[in-house]
C-alpha cells in the first residue's frame, strides 16, 4: 500500500519533470565516458547555434543502456554497439557518432615510435603471458633492426569496465584463437596477466613510469602524454602509422550495412586501416511516445555530422566518413512514432 | 502550570524525535541489507556457496567468484594494520607523555589536518611519488633482507613493481594513522593524573606507566581507535584502486604482486557492468564486504568483554 502510494508519487513527480523538460526543447542521454567530451563542446556550440540544450550525464555505457531501456533519457550511448537481437529485444536502434583508435605505448628508453612492429597474434601472447621479455624470438623478428633489450614486460591493461577494452579484446579474439577460447572479449575480462591503471589516465601513467611496460590506450591519451607507441600489423598485412587518416581508413573500410551498424572497427580490411579502431554509439528507442523529443535529439546529431567535424578534430576524435553519415540518415527512417510514422522527416 | 506543562510536551517531542532518529538508524541498516541481498540474488542463486572460495573473476564467460577480492581486502587490511598501530601508539605516547607542551598542539592539529586529506589525493600521490620510490629503493631492501628469511621470506618475493598488496597496504597505513593516533591520544590524555603522578612516585619509568597504568586504563578506547582504523582499511576505495594493481587471478603470496580489493573492484567495474550476473556478483561483493566489517566489529566486541571479564576476575 505504502509502496504504491511511494510509486504513484514518483510516477507523478517524474511525468511533471518529462512535461517541464519537453516544453522547454531540452533534450537529455546518458551513457559511455569515452565520448562525453565531444558531446559536451557539441551540447555548448549547438545551444548557441540554435538556443536548445543538450545534457549529457558521462554513467558509463552499461547505465547507459540501462537508461534508454527504462525511457529515463531520450538517448543513451555506448562504446560497445549492441547486437541486432539485443537490440530487437530491447526495442531500440543505434547508430555510431564518432570514431577512434587505441594504441599500444611502450616505455623502452631510445626506441622511439614506429620502431617496434607487432603483429595481433603476438601482441595476444604477451596479453597471454606467453611472452615475457622484449627481445623474444617472435619479436625479434618482426624488428631485425631494432636493439631490443632483455627485459621483462610489464604488461598494463584497464582496471576499470571500459569500451576501450571492449574494443582491444574484440581485436584480440579476432588475431589470436587461443585468447578467444581462453579470455574472449568484454568491457572487463579475467586477465592472464597484467597490472591494471584506472581509466586511460591510469594506464597512461603506469606506462610512462615502468620501464619494459607495454598499454593500450585511445590515441589522444599517448600523443596528449608523448608517449611512444607501435606499428601494428593490419589485415592486409602492413604496418601503418595510427593517425586520423588510418581510423576513418578503418571506418570506410566496414561494411556498416550489414547489420543495424553492429559494426567494430577492429583488424578492418584495407591497406591504410588501422587495426584497432572503434566508434561509439547512439541508442534510442524505436517506437517513440514522444516523437517531439525523439526528433529534437536527431535534430541535434545532424546538425553534430554537418557542424562537429572540426570540434572532433580538435579534442582528437575522428568524424565518420561521409558515406557512413548517409547510411545513418536512411536508418533513421525506422524511429517512428507509436501510430507507425517516421519521427525524421529528412528536412 | 502552564509553563511545567509546555515542558512536559518538549520532553515527550524531544523523547520521540530522539527515539525516531534511532529507529531511523536501524530502519536504514535493515534497508542497506534486504536492498543488497535483493541486489545479489541472482549471484547468490546461481553461485552459492561456492561464489565465497571460487577464485575466478571472469566476465565474459559469467563465472565470478570473491576469493580474491576477499584476500586482498583483508591482506592490505592487515599489512595497513601491522604499520599503522605501532606508529600510531607511538605517535599519541610521545604526544601524551613525552612532547614538550610547546609542541603537543600543533603536533596534534598536524596529525588532525591528515586525517581530513581526501582518499583520491592519498591515491595519486601513492601512485605518482610512492610507488616509484617504493619500488625503486624499499622493495629491492625488502627483498634482500626479509625476502632471505624462511616462511616469512615468501612475502616479499617476486619483481617489485612499486604496485601490488604491499604498495597499498603501506599507503592504506599513513591513510589510517591519524584516525588510530588520535583517538590514541585522546584516551591517553584522559588517564587521571592522580594514577599516572603515583605510578611516577613510586619510581616507575615511562615505559612502566605506559604499560601498567595508562594501557590498562585506556583499553577499550584503545581497541576501539584500532577498529575505526580498520574499518577505514577495509572499506578505502579510491586510494586502493591505485595501488592494488586490480589484478583478479591469484599469483602466489608475495606481497609484491598485484591483487584485488572488494571495494576496488565494486569502484572499477560497476559502471560497466552491463549483464544481470555481473551486475548481481557486484552487489553480492559488497554484501560480502558488509558482513566482513560486522564481524570485525563483533570481535572486537568480544575481545572487550572477555578483557572486562578477566579483570573482574584478577579483582
Amino acid at each position: 500500500m505504502l509502496t504504491r502510494t511511494l510509486r504513484n508519487a514518483g510516477i507523478a513527480a517524474v511525468s511533471m519533470l518529462v512535461v517541464a523538460s519537453a516544453s522547454a526543447a531540452d533534450i537529455t542521454g546518458a551513457g559511455a565516458t569515452f565520448p562525453a567530451p565531444i558531446y559536451g563542446k557539441w551540447a555548448e556550440a549547438y545551444q548557441k547555434a540554435t538556443a536548445n540544450k543538450m545534457n549529457y550525464q558521462s554513467i558509463g555505457s552499461g547505465g547507459g543502456i540501462k537508461q534508454i531501456t527504462a525511457k529515463t533519457v531520450d538517448f543513451g550511448a555506448s562504446d560497445m554497439p549492441l547486437k541486432p537481437e539485443e537490440l530487437e529485444k530491447l526495442g531500440l536502434v543505434q547508430f555510431p557518432t564518432v570514431i577512434g583508435g587505441e594504441v599500444l605505448a611502450y616505455n623502452l628508453p631510445g626506441i622511439k615510435t614506429g620502431d617496434i612492429r607487432l603483429t595481433g597474434a603476438v601482441l595476444a601472447d604477451i596479453y597471454l603471458g606467453k611472452i615475457t621479455k622484449w627481445n623474444d624470438k617472435a619479436i625479434a623478428e618482426l624488428n631485425p633492426k631494432t636493439p631490443l633489450p632483455d627485459q621483462a614486460i610489464a604488461v598494463v591493461r584497464r582496471a576499470d569496465g571500459s569500451g576501450t577494452t571492449f574494443i582491444f579484446t574484440n581485436y584480440l579474439s579476432k588475431v589470436s584463437p587461443e585468447w578467444k577460447q581462453k579470455v574472449g572479449e568484454g568491457t572487463a575480462v579475467q586477465w592472464p596477466v597484467g597490472l591494471g591503471g584506472k581509466g586511460n589516465e591510469g594506464v597512461s601513467a603506469f606506462v610512462q613510469r615502468l620501464p619494459g611496460s607495454i598499454g593500450y590506450i585511445e590515441f589522444a591519451y599517448a600523443k596528449q602524454n608523448k608517449l611512444t607507441y607501435a606499428l601494428l600489423q593490419n589485415a592486409a598485412g602492413n604496418y601503418p602509422l595510427p593517425s586520423d587518416t588510418t581510423f576513418k581508413a578503418a571506418a570506410a573500410g566496414a561494411d556498416w550495412n550489414k547489420s543495424a551498424f553492429y559494426e567494430i572497427l577492429t583488424n578492418e580490411p584495407g591497406k591504410d586501416s588501422w587495426p584497432i579502431t572503434g566508434a561509439t554509439f547512439i541508442l534510442m528507442q524505436k517506437v517513440q511516445d514522444k516523437p517531439t523529443q525523439a526528433l529534437e535529439a536527431l535534430k541535434f546529431f545532424d546538425w553534430a555530422y554537418k557542424n562537429g567535424g572540426k570540434m572532433a578534430d580538435d579534442l582528437d576524435y575522428v568524424a565518420l566518413p561521409e558515406s557512413v553519415v548517409k547510411l545513418i540518415h536512411a536508418a533513421w527512417a525506422n524511429i517512428k512514432d507509436t501510430s507507425g510514422k517516421a519521427v525524421w522527416t529528412g528536412k | 502550570m502552564n509553563s511545567t506543562r509546555n515542558g512536559n510536551v518538549g520532553d515527550w517531542v524531544f523523547l520521540n524525535l530522539t527515539r525516531l532518529a534511532a529507529i531511523f538508524v536501524l530502519v536504514m541498516l535493515a534497508g542497506t541489507i534486504a536492498s543488497l541481498v535483493y541486489g545479489a540474488w541472482p549471484a547468490i542463486e546461481r553461485f552459492g556457496f561456492g561464489f565465497l572460495w571460487s577464485g575466478e573473476w571472469n566476465p565474459p564467460a559469467e563465472r565470478f567468484g570473491a576469493l580474491i577480492p576477499i584476500y586482498g581486502t583483508l591482506a592490505t587490511s592487515l599489512v595497513a594494520l601491522v604499520i599503522a598501530v605501532p606508529v600510531s601508539f607511538g605517535i599519541a605516547l610521545f604526544l601524551t607523555e613525552m612532547a614538550p607542551a610547546w609542541l603537543k598542539r600543533p603536533l596534534g592539529i598536524a596529525i588532525e589536518l591528515l586525517a581530513g586529506i581526501p582518499s583520491i589525493v592519498y591515491g595519486m600521490w601513492g601512485l605518482l611519488v610512492f610507488a616509484p620510490v617504493f619500488s625503486k629503493y624499499v622493495q629491492p631492501f625488502l627483498a634482500n633482507t626479509l625476502g632471505k628469511l624462511p616462511v616469512i621470506g615468501e612475502l616479499f618475493s617476486g619483481p617489485g613493481l612499486g604496485i601490488g598488496i604491499l604498495s597499498a597496504g603501506v599507503v592504506l597505513a599513513i591513510m589510517t594513522i591519524p584516525f588510530i593516533a588520535s583517538v590514541m591520544r585522546d584516551v591517553f590524555d584522559v588517564t587521571p593524573a592522580m594514577l599516572k603522578e603515583s605510578a611516577y612516585g613510586v619510581g616507575a619509568t615511562t615505559w612502566e606507566v605506559v604499560w601498567n597504568v595508562v594501557l590498562p586504563y585506556t583499553k577499550v578506547g584503545v581497541i576501539g581507535g584500532v577498529m575505526l582504523g580498520l574499518g577505514r582499511a577495509l572499506g578505502e576505495t579510491m586510494a586502493v584502486t591505485f595501488l592494488i594493481g586490480n589484478m583478479n587471478v591469484f599469483g602466489g603470496f608475495s606481497l609484491f604482486l598485484p591483487g584485488n580489493s572488494i571495494a576496488s573492484a565494486l569502484a572499477n567495474e560497476f559502471a560497466e557492468a552491463e549483464s544481470e550476473i555481473y551486475t548481481a556478483s557486484l552487489i553480492e561483493l559488497g554484501l560480502i564486504l558488509f558482513f566482513i566489517t560486522f564481524i570485525v566489529l563483533s570481535l572486537s566486541k568480544l575481545l572487550l568483554m572477555r578483557l572486562s571479564r578477566q579483570e573482574g576476575m584478577a579483582a
